[in-house]
Parts: C-alpha cells; sequence; structure tokens
C-alpha cells in the first residue's frame, strides 16, 4: 500500500473500461450496440456496431416487383414512411419514365411533410428523453398523433401506409382532409413555441448540448452527412431547393442553418434546434401547396405491368433524417437486379466515434440522440 | 411526550421504545405508497395524461397494488454479484433513510428521540444512504451500477458540504442543534419562522430575510441532489446507465430502494420545513388552542408537519418532471463552484449579523 | 457541370485518365474505371478546384451475374467468372454537379482500392460492400462484416448464387 502510494502519479496503472452500451439500452433507439472504451467516465473510443434489425431488404427486393417493394420500404425508417415511400415512387418514376399527375404530387409534399413533422416531433421529444426531461416527450407525441390520425383518415394505415406507389396513389385524400389539415396546423403553430420554452432555451438543457459533439462543415461533408445534420454545421444544403424534385420548387420557404446560436456551429443544440425551425418550414410548405392541390384522378399513371429499361439510376429525396437515396439497377425484367438504399441514419452513424472522443458517458446519449437515427433503417 | 404515555402504560421499557421507534414507520410507509401515486398522478398532469386509472378510484391503489406484485416477485440475485453486500444494501439504504426521523419532531407532542445534537445525527445517518448505494453498484458487478454508484458518492458527499453549512447557519440563527427546540422557537405565526427572520427584533429580521431565502435555495437545492432527484438523477440516470444503482435488483429489494427513496424525499422535505417554514408549527393559531384540546392541537401540528413536507414534496415532483438532467461535471462545478462559496459566504455574514 | 463536361474535362487535363468509357448500358451515365486507376481518378476528382467532389454519396456494390452459370450437383446455380462492379456516386456541394464512377472487377479477386482515405463517408458504405458482395476494399482500416454476424462464414448474400447455410451456432437458419 504504502509502495502503491509513493508511485508519481503517472505511473499508476489504470485500467480502461469496456461498457457496451445496448443493444438493449433505453437511448440507443433502437437495437444499437454501442463499444464504449472508457477511461472513468470518459471516452476514448466508440464503435458502433449494428446489424441487429437486419431483414435482408436489399435481398428481398431481387424477388419481388417494384409495386411489391413498396411496403418493404415504410419499414426501413418506420418514422418517415412516407418519405421512403416517395423516395421510391420517385426511383421507380424516373427509371421507367412515368409522368404522375400534379394532384399526386402535391397530395405527396403534403404528405411528405406532414411526415417531417411527425418524425421531427419524435426527433425532439426523445431527445428531451435522452437528455431527462420527460415532459416535451409527451407532448410531441400527444402532436404527432394527431397527424397520424390525418394519415389514417387518407389511407387506413398509422404507421406503415403503402400509400404513395410507382406512378400514383393507392387512395385519393378524402373531401375533408383540406379542413382537418387546416385545424390541426393552427393548433399545432402554439406548439412549437411552447417547446421552445420548456425544452429548447431550458438553461440545463443549453448547458448540457451546447459545445458537445461540434461537426464542422468540412467534417460533416467528408462523412457524408446529410439533411438537418449537415444543415445544422452551417452548409445551407438542402434536396428540396438545391435538387429539387416533385414540386418543392414552386413553394416558398427557408432552410435553416445552425448558426451556433449557444456555443460553437455544429454543435447538438444546433442539430436539435434545426429541427424545430425546420417543422416550422414544413407548416409553411403544407399551408402553401393544401391551397393550390389541382383536380385530377391519382391512380391514372400507375401502369398495369412496370417494364423498367435496362440501366441504372439513383435517385434522391430529403427524408427527415438527411438524403434518402435509391440505387436500382435494371434488367428489364419485371423485379430490379439490384436495389442498393443510401440510409441516412446508416451513414451518419458513422461519425459517432468522431464526435464522441473526450466527452463522459452523458454526452454519448446527447451525440447519438441528436444526430437522430432509426435503427430500423441503419440494419434495413 | 407520546413516548411517556406510552411507558406510564405498558410500564415495560422495551415494549414502550420499540412502539416509540416503529410510529414514524406506520407513518413512512403509506406515505411512501401515497407519494408513489401522487407522483404519477402529478406526472401524468403536468403531461397531459390521467396517470393510473384502474385501481381503486382515480387509481389511488395502485402502488399498494404495485408493492404486492413486487412482494410476489422472483428475488433474483446475479450469478456474478457479491451476495452478501447484495442483499444488505437495499436493507441499510432504507435504514439510512428511515434512521433520519428519529430526529424529526413530527408534532410538538411526538419526537422519535429528543437528542440534543439532532441535527448532526441526521446529517450522519443519511450518509450510510451512500453507503448502501455505492454497496449495491459495487455488489451488483455491473457496469452501469458501478458507474451509477460512483456518480452518487460522489454528488451526496459533495452536496453534503452546501447542506452542512446552511443547517449551521441555522444552528446560529436558531441556537439549538435539536429540531424541535428550532421548531418551537418558530411558534405562534409564520412571520415567526426562519424564512422570515425568526422571532427576532424588527431590524434583525429585515437584514435577515434575504440570507435566509439564499440558504433556503441552496438547502433545498443540495437536498435534491442527496436525494438522487432530477435535475441530479444522474446516479439513477436511466437514458445513460438504464437503472443506475439499483439496475440488478428486482422484486422486494427493488422495492426498497424505491420506498427509500421516497422517505428520502420525504425526510429532507421536513428537514427544510423545519428549519426554515416552522417545522410543525400551524401560519397561524390553532383550533386547538381556542377549545382548549392539546389532543387536537397534535393532531393539527401533525396536519401541518405532513402538510408542508408534501408541499416540498411537491416541488420536487414538479421540478422533476419539467427539467432535464444536469451532467456530471456541470453538478460538481454547480456545487463546488456556486453553492458552496455562496453558503460559506452566507454562513459568515449571519454570524456576524448575531455577534452584532 | 454536366457529365459530358466533366468526363471531357477529365481527358483534357489528365492524359493518364483519358482513355476512360462510359458504362454505356445505363441510364444514369457512369464512367468505368480499372481498379487501378481508381484512386488516381477519384483524388483527381475530390482536388481538382473545377471538379471539387467533396461529398461522396453513395458506394453501391453491385453482382453483375454475367460469367458462366454452372448448375451443380444439388440442383442450385455457381457463377463461374464474370465481374462485380462498384457504383461510386459522387456530388460537389459547392459546384453542384454530380458524377458517377463504376469499377469491374473479376468476380474470382474482386479487389477495388479503399477510399476512405478520402472520404470518411466511404468507411461504413465499404464495409457494406464487403458484407454483402464480398467486394475486397484494399487499404480499408477496419474491413470487417457489419450488418451480418461476425462469424458468418456462409459467404456473401447478395451475391447472385448465394445459398443459405443450414445451421448458423446450431440454430437452423432456414424457417
Amino acid at each position: 500500500m504504502s509502495e502503491f502510494l509513493t508511485l508519481p502519479p503517472q505511473k499508476i496503472k489504470t485500467e480502461e473500461m469496456v461498457l457496451n452500451m445496448g443493444p438493449q439500452h433505453p437511448s440507443t433507439h433502437g437495437v444499437l450496440r454501442l463499444e464504449l472504451v472508457l477511461e472513468g467516465e470518459v471516452i476514448v473510443d466508440v464503435k458502433p456496431h449494428v446489424g441487429y434489425l437486419h431483414r435482408c431488404f436489399e435481398k428481398h427486393c431481387e424477388a419481388l416487383t417494384y409495386q411489391q417493394i413498396v411496403p418493404y420500404v415504410d419499414r426501413m425508417d418506420y418514422l418517415a414512411a412516407m418519405g421512403n415511400e416517395m423516395g421510391w415512387a420517385i426511383a421507380c418514376e424516373r427509371l421507367m419514365g412515368i409522368e404522375v399527375p400534379q394532384r399526386v404530387e402535391y397530395i405527396r409534399v403534403i404528405m411528405a411533410e406532414l411526415q417531417r413533422i411527425a418524425s421531427h416531433l419524435v426527433a425532439v421529444g426523445t431527445y428531451g428523453l435522452d437528455i431527462g426531461a420527460f415532459t416535451p416527450f409527451l407532448y410531441c407525441f400527444r402532436d404527432r398523433e394527431k397527424i397520424l390520425n390525418l394519415f389514417e383518415i387518407t389511407c387506413g394505415a398509422r404507421l406503415l401506409y403503402n400509400y404513395m406507389w410507382p406512378g400514383g396513389l393507392s387512395h385519393d385524400i378524402p373531401p375533408e382532409f383540406s379542413r382537418l389539415t387546416k385545424e390541426f396546423l393552427s393548433e399545432f403553430k402554439p406548439v412549437v413555441k411552447e417547446l421552445n420554452n420548456l425544452l429548447s432555451y431550458n438553461k440545463i438543457f443549453i448547458e448540457r448540448t451546447a459545445n458537445v459533439g461540434v461537426l464542422p462543415v468540412e467534417a460533416a461533408i467528408n462523412y457524408g452527412m446529410t439533411g438537418p445534420n449537415l444543415r445544422a454545421s452551417g452548409l445551407k444544403w438542402d434536396l428540396r431547393r438545391d435538387d429539387p424534385y416533385s414540386v418543392y420548387d414552386k413553394f416558398d420557404f427557408d432552410i435553416p442553418v445552425g448558426q451556433g446560436w449557444h456555443g460553437k456551429v455544429g454543435d447538438c443544440w444546433d442539430r436539435y434546434y434545426v429541427r424545430l425551425l425546420e417543422i416550422e418550414q414544413s407548416i409553411r410548405i403544407i399551408e402553401q401547396a393544401i391551397d393550390q392541390i389541382p383536380e385530377g384522378d391519382v391512380a391514372s399513371a400507375i401502369p398495369k405491368r412496370y417494364k423498367p429499361p435496362v440501366g441504372h439510376i439513383y435517385a434522391r429525396i430529403e427524408n427527415p433524417r438527411g438524403e434518402l437515396g435509391y440505387f436500382i439497377v435494371s434488367n428489364g425484367s419485371q423485379q430490379p437486379a439490384r436495389v442498393k438504399v443510401r440510409p441516412p441514419s446508416f451513414i451518419s452513424l458513422g461519425v459517432m466515434g468522431e464526435l464522441c472522443k473526450g466527452h463522459l458517458v452523458a454526452d454519448v446519449v446527447a451525440v447519438l440522440g441528436s444526430i437522430d437515427i432509426v435503427l430500423g433503417e441503419v440494419d434495413r | 411526550m407520546i413516548f411517556d404515555s406510552i411507558f406510564e402504560f405498558t410500564d415495560n421499557l422495551f415494549i414502550s421504545l420499540t412502539v416509540n421507534a416503529a410510529l414514524p414507520l406506520v407513518f413512512i410507509i403509506p406515505f411512501a405508497l401515497f407519494a408513489v401515486w401522487w407522483e404519477r398522478k402529478v406526472s401524468a398532469h403536468m403531461q397531459d395524461r390521467l396517470g393510473p386509472m384502474r385501481v381503486g378510484k382515480h387509481g389511488w391503489l395502485q402502488t399498494v397494488a404495485d408493492i404486492l406484485k413486487l412482494i410476489q416477485k422472483e428475488d433474483i440475485v446475479p450469478k456474478v454479484a457479491d451476495r452478501t453486500l447484495f442483499n444488505i444494501a437495499p436493507v441499510l439504504t432504507f435504514m439510512g433513510s428511515y434512521a433520519v426521523f428519529a430526529a424529526i419532531p413530527f408534532a410538538g407532542a411526538y419526537i422519535g428521540s429528543d437528542i440534543d445534537l439532532g441535527l448532526l445525527y441526521i446529517v450522519a445517518v443519511s450518509g450510510l444512504v451512500v453507503v448502501g448505494i455505492l454497496m449495491a453498484g459495487w455488489a451488483s458487478n455491473n457496469k452501469y451500477s458501478l458507474l451509477g454508484a460512483m456518480r452518487s458518492t460522489a454528488q451526496i458527499i459533495s452536496y453534503e458540504i452546501p447542506t452542512v453549512v446552511v443547517i449551521l447557519t441555522m444552528v446560529i440563527v436558531g441556537g439549538s442543534f435539536n429540531l424541535r427546540e428550532l421548531s418551537e422557537t418558530q411558534s405562534a405565526n409564520m412571520f415567526n419562522w426562519f424564512i422570515f427572520g425568526g422571532s427576532y427584533p424588527i431590524m434583525t429580521k429585515i437584514a435577515l430575510i434575504p440570507l435566509m431565502i439564499i440558504a433556503f435555495i441552496i438547502i433545498y437545492i443540495s437536498s435534491l441532489a442527496e436525494v438522487n432527484r432530477t435535475p441530479f438523477d444522474i446516479p439513477e440516470a436511466e437514458s445513460e446507465l438504464v437503472g443506475g444503482y439499483h439496475t440488478e435488483y428486482s422484486g422486494m429489494k427493488f422495492a426498497m430502494f424505491f420506498l427509500s427513496e421516497y422517505a428520502n424525499m420525504f425526510a429532507v422535505s421536513v428537514l427544510v420545513a423545519s428549519l426554515f417554514l416552522g417545522g410543525y408549527h400551524s401560519p397561524f393559531g390553532y383550533l386547538g388552542d381556542l377549545v382548549g384540546s392539546p389532543l387536537l392541537k397534535g393532531f393539527e401540528q401533525f396536519f401541518w408537519f405532513t402538510f408542508k413536507g408534501l408541499l416540498l414534496v411537491t416541488v420536487q415532483m414538479w421540478l422533476r418532471w419539467t427539467l432535464p438532467r444536469l451532467r456530471v461535471d456541470q453538478l460538481m462545478a454547480l456545487c463546488w463552484k456556486y453553492l458552496i462559496p455562496i453558503s460559506i459566504l452566507n454562513f459568515v455574514i449571519v454570524a456576524l449579523l448575531m455577534v452584532l | 457541370m454536366t457529365f459530358e463536361e466533366i468526363k471531357n474535362y477529365i481527358a483534357e487535363h489528365y492524359p493518364s485518365l483519358s482513355d476512360l468509357d462510359f458504362d454505356k448500358s445505363a441510364s444514369d451515365k457512369a464512367l468505368e474505371v480499372t481498379a487501378d486507376k481508381l484512386i488516381d481518378l477519384m483524388s483527381v476528382l475530390y482536388a481538382d478546384s473545377a471538379l471539387k467532389m467533396d461529398n461522396l454519396i453513395l458506394i453501391s456494390a453491385v453482382d453483375d451475374f454475367n460469367g458462366e452459370k454452372i448448375i451443380i450437383e444439388d440442383g442450385s446455380t455457381v457463377m463461374k467468372g464474370g465481374t462485380l462492379s462498384v457504383y461510386y456516386h459522387l456530388e460537389s456541394l459547392s459546384l453542384r454537379h454530380k458524377f458517377n464512377v463504376v469499377v469491374r472487377v473479376p468476380r474470382e479477386s474482386p479487389d477495388v482500392p479503399s477510399v476512405t482515405f478520402i472520404w470518411g463517408g466511404a468507411n461504413f458504405n465499404e464495409r457494406e460492400g464487403y458484407d454483402m458482395i464480398g467486394i475486397n476494399f484494399v487499404n480499408h482500416p477496419n474491413l470487417t462484416r457489419i450488418l451480418m454476424p461476425y462469424d458468418w462464414e456462409a459467404g456473401y448474400p447478395l451475391r447472385k448464387d448465394y445459398k443459405n447455410p443450414e445451421f448458423y451456432q446450431g440454430m437452423k437458419v432456414p424457417y
């Protein structure tokens, strides 16, 4: 003992502890295993281990027709299933050269933006939960429920819709949809302010998230971050504006970027707050779109048989979590020869190790929550 | 005093001591059950929910049912755990939080043990909780538990310093280490409470009020940290450490941790109430004094004691369901950089004021 | 710049890369490159001030299934010869143009140099390509399975001639 005490501090041998966070852990947002190498409570290294939810999506696609794949893409990012379907529909339409009616495009945009609000609400709510604030989570879910009700009256499903088919939609919107959506939006606008007061500007919350997990814009681009994560780092890049698809070029909306409101640009608070600002922009888009929906038949362009040419195509859309892309290789048959998805969460997860080094265990949760992954999409 | 009447009635020291010691338990366990239900209801109504509604009217029997369930559950001890320590830990934790009530006056007529160094005893005994938590974390042989226990120990030991300094401040103001005597000096009406400067001459009172409010806030914050409540619940931060030191516990042992958490909440609340808010005293007169019934007065005092305790417990719940959680380093920074210097400064100023 | 402009720009400024050809079978065009020239091309695409492909969108490995099909005893098909391809989708966020590159490697020795040292985001993508198709990304810092279990020994699931094993770790696989 006395021998131990006389040693100079740098000679005392300390051991690193390996902590397996997950696969069952309240704040890994699914079945993700993070192998944390700890020195006390300080992170030395983070290794994400994924694949627990692997459902062979890409292998399945090779045995299914283009239409049959739609319900499968729902199950990737299950919090933004409308976005997944929209991406798949757009990819197939571009591959086969299908022109869809304007009414379909408008309805798709409204659905995708409603889904973006719902998805961001979950992201914001669960982020509060990760930081330890329980109440905002339930407020978010209360309002998400109203959006799911809107989806339910449209297509009968609340989470996995099978709604946007290549070439059209499975159902037209019901006549009362516009009125109910407007009602929801007018109810929902004050909620964003309430959320800000309850969580965003809370001193403890800012302390926990500002200057934590700072991702500079060069690193963000280099690691292939997209969506809110990239915008929080300060780059004004949004596929809805920079590579417009569907009818997004007809709407007027801003692209919020991180400005380092409470710390450095690209910290967790920026990533969180950009999502809240995006909710407001989505409300603006829906408000513009809902009054302009043209008349038409939503199923008129759905082909009886899908006949894609031989070739390959990469189509992408802006999903709530970033750039969702589908790479389809077609050999001219009914089934695609190969489908490769670019899942935004999967790519974002690659930056975890970089962001967490030198922080504390509690910050891992903060960082992981702020890059907002969905494991269904990571593992596919 | 109740002890004396029991002794007269039974004429047996051992029985009367046992009965006297068990009296708080009769109160604490139903209170903890009630507090759990109350917390669920408070949180539910804050979150646009109803909370438990099925067992009893508005679910008031829910916690009783939960405890019955926990009693029936299999008592799992992990294979790699240290069995002895694992079993002792919840008992020790509950003992620590229960023993605190010995020196807290429930009413003018009842205090478990009327010792002169009651306040110091409370500070010392509540340290037992740390031992229990550390034991639980270590014996579970689980990394989350260990991290939680280490955090908890660091946190409770740090936050004991501002608590003790504030307690010393109040000892200077009140002139006693005995909580009953401290409570007695705050009698008559609410302006004699220490938070309003105690029963001092008017000039001293006015000078004391801001200092007392600072002291009250400090001890309230640090008492939150001592009982591991949000925003200081990092030892059991569920989003980081799953369950902290009680990750591996199930069944009745878990229930003991759970009950001791709520008992602790009540203990620190009534401690703060006794120091600042007149303890068991009514904010105005007593009905019992008017009709000349000491028994009624006793019950009134007990009511006010429970009421104040419950009020402060409710504030704790309110904070818990509103605020996020601090991080370990921020928690320590708050304690060592702000609370301790301010409390010591406060202590010195109060001491000077008292000397003058 | 459009795809053709970028292609011509490369051929003009970098003579060593001028003999590259289009992948003609595609609706999206891709520049076909051999594995040994990939790093040169990628470095040019990344570093040239007129190209600045700073964002690697996606790396997708594809089984072309264009070799000789051999039917073995139990009736299943095994591919011999042919190629595997790796598609790179690149984009410049500052100059706003896109570009696609494809590498074809023989099925028997699918060695492709890793581009992880240029784009950090390539790391997970390449691991997935290795896991699913079995492309051997040379010089990758940690080329292990990512979606499949680490000890999966039955081959690469997204190859067309992949066959599920009977058992994995004593558990029956086909159900």
